[in-house]
This record gives structure tokens, C-alpha cells and sequence, in this order.
């Protein structure tokens, strides 16, 4: 017994050595690095570039937006109620915060990636926009315009996860992606409620439907398209488009509730 | 009288963290503090109170009982080395302090790591160790241990069945952590049905190990009546050994009770860390009898000496010259 028990004290303290050397090498993990920009081939003439517009719709009776309980925060409970944005339907039955991009069909393109980063915002305890886009290697900041404490947790598959504290009003987390992934999960863990997608791709073709569920990919080279409609609840949609010069195709998507 | 009172503080304690420690799983709010040791920059003991808001709450507080548990684990490991007789009553307390620390290095690394699940099941699973070696000091430093030395237990089949009894309900909870941390909680919706079925009637990971916990519910169920009735049937006049007996059956009830509102009420986050405590409780009831079951074999190590430390009777110090406990440390027979 009295060897056994040395024996377990002996692992014991071999476990916390282990533990504190596992310790060292977590804090000494980095933020995911910018990967290096490539060379831009086969750029866009922009005397032929077309576009593809387009409508998504929901059909059938949207679920009621529901009011959100925030009162495990004081501060957020005093902001104007926020209600559920899962499922978003404007007028003409258009559905909101649908991501549309283009899936394929560009080919071994490289675009220039835009050194203009894309705003997310964690404002009157939500995220600010919902849904949005993004380019790899494009700059996308994430700021806090709360007076509480947000975090902002990625949830990716494709990319490196991240969770960062947002704790002073107007504090900025700048953050690249890697690898192009439709979607990329955020929340906040101390507010359940916040949720946001970003779509990040290899190209600039991609933009989310407005409260009117209108959408448009401007400066498409002529070409034949796979088209791809994401809603975070309804699934995808793909569609084949194809656009001659200087021709806009319009496309329409219909998500059944 | 004051280090068997400590003792039983810091048991307590410990139970009170791992309730602590389920909240913040239930309420999915292990990452609302992105940072570790500190608190959104802040020294761990000098954060905001009014800050504590949304899943800061659990977690921040889950960070203070746990450093407060720490502190307590070290003053016991201290007193042990300053008091206690027995050598391998010290170096329970030793190992409980290494132990401890490990658990908030482990907590820091799941909360820096993303809570990756091999590390969350192993918090889970060394907090239910950290628990049974609180629970186990407090035993050791009992009046009821000292006194029970002199009639040990000479029982083999309830040595068997105890020590299968703990194994399976410390297998059981591993499994139960499994499922938490691979969120396969709800996997099966209904209860006490799987599906409206015995037996689900689809798989995938999750129903499988949510199944596996249902199914290691019925052995420990079965293992436990088997050991609370060998108890009842052939030592009913042994106190020692009918109240853990009798409390095991009572928390039981209670954690299967809670294991069905868990699932029927969708994890709602009270029921569900209750149910997290209340098994850790089960497993430390079924650590004690065991313990008191082993008895006579733990004699041969100094359990004799207990008495020494309580004040019991008279017997040699283990340690030729006492180091750092009371002078003429007593003990006789005790129980007899």
C-alpha cells in the first residue's frame, strides 16, 4: 500500500509537470497569420464584366420574430429589445441576411485581396451586420460598441478558431482568415443570444440580401456560374447563371419555411 | 477536533465546486472569459463584481471557488504534515494538493484551448478524484474511523462488491462527462424510453454513448443494491457501514430522479449540475464504504494511529520523534 501510494504521488507530480508544461505552450499560441498575398492572375476586364442580380423570397408563413430576453446584463437590458434573426422576411415576402455567392466557375483566377477591413460589430448586444462577407487575407475588424463585456468567439472548421475579449467601449480585434470557408460561426459566450456569419472567399463575388431580399454580384467576367444561396436555418440553394459581356442576369431563389 | 472539522469543510466544499463546475458546462458558458488566469485582464480577485454579467457569472465564479478550494486543499495539506501521525495520511493531503493544481492547470488549458473534449473530460475527471481524496482525508480523520479500527470488517465479498461498486460508478460518471462534453445530451429526447423503443432503433456516436450512460446507470443501480443489500443482510448492526449504505440508496433515488428531469426538461441548467454533484456524491458515499470495508487492510498501514490524532487513547507515534504534532499522541483500542 505504502508503495502504491508512492507511486500515485509520483504520477501525480508527474501530471502537474505535464499540465504546466501544456499551460506554457497554450499561452504561447498566436493568432491565426496572415497568409501571404498571391499574385493576381487572370484579372477582370472590367470593358466586359457583367453582373448577376437577383431576389430571394420566403415561402409560406415565416415564423414570428421573438423578443429576446437580455436581462442576465443589466447594460443590455436596457437596450432596445432585440428580437430573433433567424428567419427575416421583408417586404415582397424577401428574405434577409441570405449569403449569395459565386460557388464555381471561375477558374484559376486570383483576385487582389482588399486591404479595406470589413466591420463587425457587437452593438446593443448583437452583432452588427448578422451575416456578412469577406475575402481570405482581407482585414476583417471586430469591434466592441458596448459599454459591457463582449467576447468574440469564431467557431470555424476550415480555420483556426479564436476567442477574444472585447472589454472597453470602442476596443478593436483585427482578424485575417486563412482558408476560404462559407460559413464561419461567431458568438458571444457571455451573451447567448449573439450569433453572426461570415463567409469568407477566395474572390470578391458575393454579397447578403437586404430587408427586401434583393442581392447583386457586380463585375463578373462572362462566364457560367454556380450560383449558392445560404440561410443559416434554411439551408443552401444552388443555381446555374450565365452572363455574356456587359450582361446582367437576374436569378431567383425561393426558400420554403 | 478542528483539522476533522476542516476536514468535512473541505469535502463540502469541493462538492460545492463541482456544482460550480456544472453550471458552467449547462449554461455553455466555459469560454465567456477568454482569458486565463485573469479575467478580462483583470487579476482573477480584483474583477468587477458588477461585471460578472451574462456567462461571466459561472465562469468567474467557478475561477473563485476553484481558487478558494486550491487554498483550502494547501491549509489541509499543511496541517496533515504538521499533525498527522500517519505517513500516508500526509501523503493523501500531499497528493490532494497535487491534484488540485492540476485541475486548475487543466481548467486553463481547456479555456486557452478552445475546450478541446479529451481535456474537458479529463477536468471533469479529476475533479470527482480531487473529491473522493477530500472525502477520503475527512474519513481517515474521523472519530468513527479511529473507533471502528479495533473491530475491522472481515467481510471479502463486500470488499469485492464495494471496490466493482465505486469502479462502475466512477466509469459511469467518466461516461457521463463524455456526453456533456460531446454535447450529446439529448441525443435520445425521450426517457425512460429511447425513441419510443427498449433500444434505439438509430445510432451515431451520440445516441450510442448517450445509451451507454443509461445503460451504466442500470449496472451501477444494480451494483449499488446488491452492495446496500449485502450491508442490510449480514452487518445491519455496524452503523459505520448501514448509514453510507443507507445514503447511498437515497442519492440513487435522487440521481436517477435527475437524470430523467435532465433529459425531460432539456438539460435545463439547475437540474443538470445537480445531477452533476449528486453523482460525485453517489461516488464518494460508495469511496466510504469501501474505505470502511478495507478497513482492516488499511490498519496494517497505521490506521491504528488515527486515534493518535483525535485524541482517542495512547499508542507510539509512527514517527520515532513527533514532527510538528501534538505532544504524546494517544490511542487505544477505540471501538471495544
Amino acid at each position: 500500500m505504502r508503495s502504491r501510494l508512492h507511486r500515485l504521488f509520483t504520477g501525480g507530480t508527474l501530471a502537474l509537470t505535464a499540465a504546466a508544461a501544456l499551460t506554457v505552450a497554450a499561452c504561447g499560441r498566436s493568432d491565426e497569420a496572415p497568409p501571404p498575398p498571391a499574385a493576381v492572375s487572370n484579372p477582370v476586364d472590367p470593358a466586359t464584366a457583367g453582373a448577376i442580380t437577383g431576389l430571394v423570397t420566403f415561402e409560406g408563413t415565416p415564423p414570428a420574430s421573438e423578443p429576446i430576453s437580455m436581462d442576465s446584463d443589466p447594460y443590455c437590458e436596457k437596450q432596445p429589445q432585440n428580437r430573433t434573426e433567424t428567419v427575416v422576411v421583408g417586404e415582397g415576402s424577401g428574405l434577409q441576411n441570405v449569403f449569395v455567392y459565386v460557388k464555381d466557375g471561375l477558374g484559376d483566377r486570383v483576385f487582389p485581396v482588399p486591404s479595406t477591413a470589413v466591420v463587425l460589430d457587437q452593438k446593443g448586444c448583437r452583432y452588427v451586420p448578422h451575416v456578412l462577407g469577406i475575402q481570405v487575407g482581407q482585414p476583417l475588424e471586430l469591434r466592441s460598441s458596448d459599454n459591457t463585456l463582449h467576447n468574440i468567439h469564431a467557431v470555424p472548421q476550415q480555420n483556426r478558431e479564436f476567442n477574444r475579449a472585447l472589454q472597453l467601449t470602442g476596443m478593436k480585434h483585427t482578424h485575417t482568415f486563412s482558408t476560404k470557408e462559407v460559413m464561419v460561426p461567431f458568438k458571444c459566450d457571455v451573451h447567448k443570444w449573439m450569433s453572426a456569419y461570415v463567409g469568407v472567399l477566395d474572390h470578391p463575388f458575393h454579397a447578403v440580401t437586404t430587408g427586401n431580399g434583393r442581392f447583386e454580384l457586380k463585375g463578373l467576367p462572362p462566364g457560367t456560374y454556380t450560383i449558392e444561396a445560404w440561410h443559416e436555418k434554411l439551408g443552401t440553394q444552388t443555381q446555374m447563371v450565365t452572363i455574356g459581356e456587359k450582361q446582367t442576369s437576374d436569378v431567383a431563389f425561393t426558400f420554403k419555411g | 477536533m478542528a483539522l476533522r472539522l476542516y476536514t468535512r469543510f473541505v469535502a463540502f466544499s469541493t462538492a460545492v465546486l463541482i456544482f460550480a463546475g456544472g453550471l458552467v458546462t449547462s449554461t455553455g458558458s466555459g469560454l465567456s472569459v477568454p482569458d486565463w488566469p485573469n479575467t478580462y485582464g483583470w487579476f482573477m480577485f480584483t474583477f468587477p463584481l458588477e461585471k460578472m454579467v451574462g456567462g461571466i457569472r459561472y465562469e468567474h465564479s467557478h475561477r473563485l471557488i476553484a481558487s478558494t478550494v486550491g487554498f483550502l486543499i494547501l491549509v489541509l495539506a499543511v496541517w496533515l504534515w504538521r499533525v498527522e501521525p500517519r505517513r500516508w495520511v500526509r501523503r493523501l493531503g500531499y497528493i490532494a494538493l497535487a491534484a488540485v493544481i492540476t485541475q486548475g492547470l487543466l481548467g486553463g488549458i481547456t479555456v486557452l484551448w478552445y475546450l478541446p473534449d479529451p481535456i474537458s473530460i479529463a477536468h471533469a475527471g479529476l475533479a470527482q478524484i480531487v473529491f473522493c481524496l477530500t472525502t477520503a482525508i475527512a474519513l481517515f480523520t474521523s472519530r468513527s474511523w479511529a473507533s471502528a479500527a479495533s473491530q475491522p470488517v472481515d467481510d471479502s465479498m463486500l470488499r469485492r462488491l464495494t471496490v466493482v461498486t465505486t469502479a462502475w460508478i466512477y466509469v459511469q460518471i467518466l461516461i457521463g462527462a463524455v456526453m456533456r462534453h460531446t454535447d450529446a445530451g439529448l441525443a435520445i429526447p425521450d426517457f425512460p424510453l429511447a425513441f419510443g423503443q427498449l433500444i434505439p432503433p438509430q445510432w451515431d456516436p451520440k445516441i450510442a454513448i448517450h445509451f451507454a450512460h443509461r445503460v451504466g446507470a442500470l449496472v451501477a443501480s444494480a451494483l449499488i443494491l446488491a452492495t446496500a443489500g449485502h450491508v442490510f443482510y449480514h452487518h445491519r448492526r455496524d452503523g459505520a457501514l448501514v448509514r453510507p449504505s443507507a445514503l447511498l440508496l437515497l442519492l440513487l433515488a435522487a440521481q436517477i430522479t435527475l437524470g430523467a428531469l435532465t433529459v425531460l426538461t432539456a438539460r435545463h441548467y439547475v437540474i443538470n449540475s445537480l445531477h452533476v454533484v449528486t453523482g460525485a456524491s453517489v461516488l464518494v458515499t460508495s469511496l466510504v464504504l469501501t474505505l470502511r470495508a478495507h478497513q482492516s487492510r488499511l490498519g496494517a498501514l497505521g490506521a491504528g494511529t488515527a486515534a493518535a490524532s483525535i485524541g482517542v487513547g495512547r499508542v507510539p507515534p509512527e514517527r520515532g520523534a513527533f514532527e510538528g504534532g501534538p505532544a504524546g499522541p494517544t490511542r487505544t483500542g477505540a471501538r471495544a
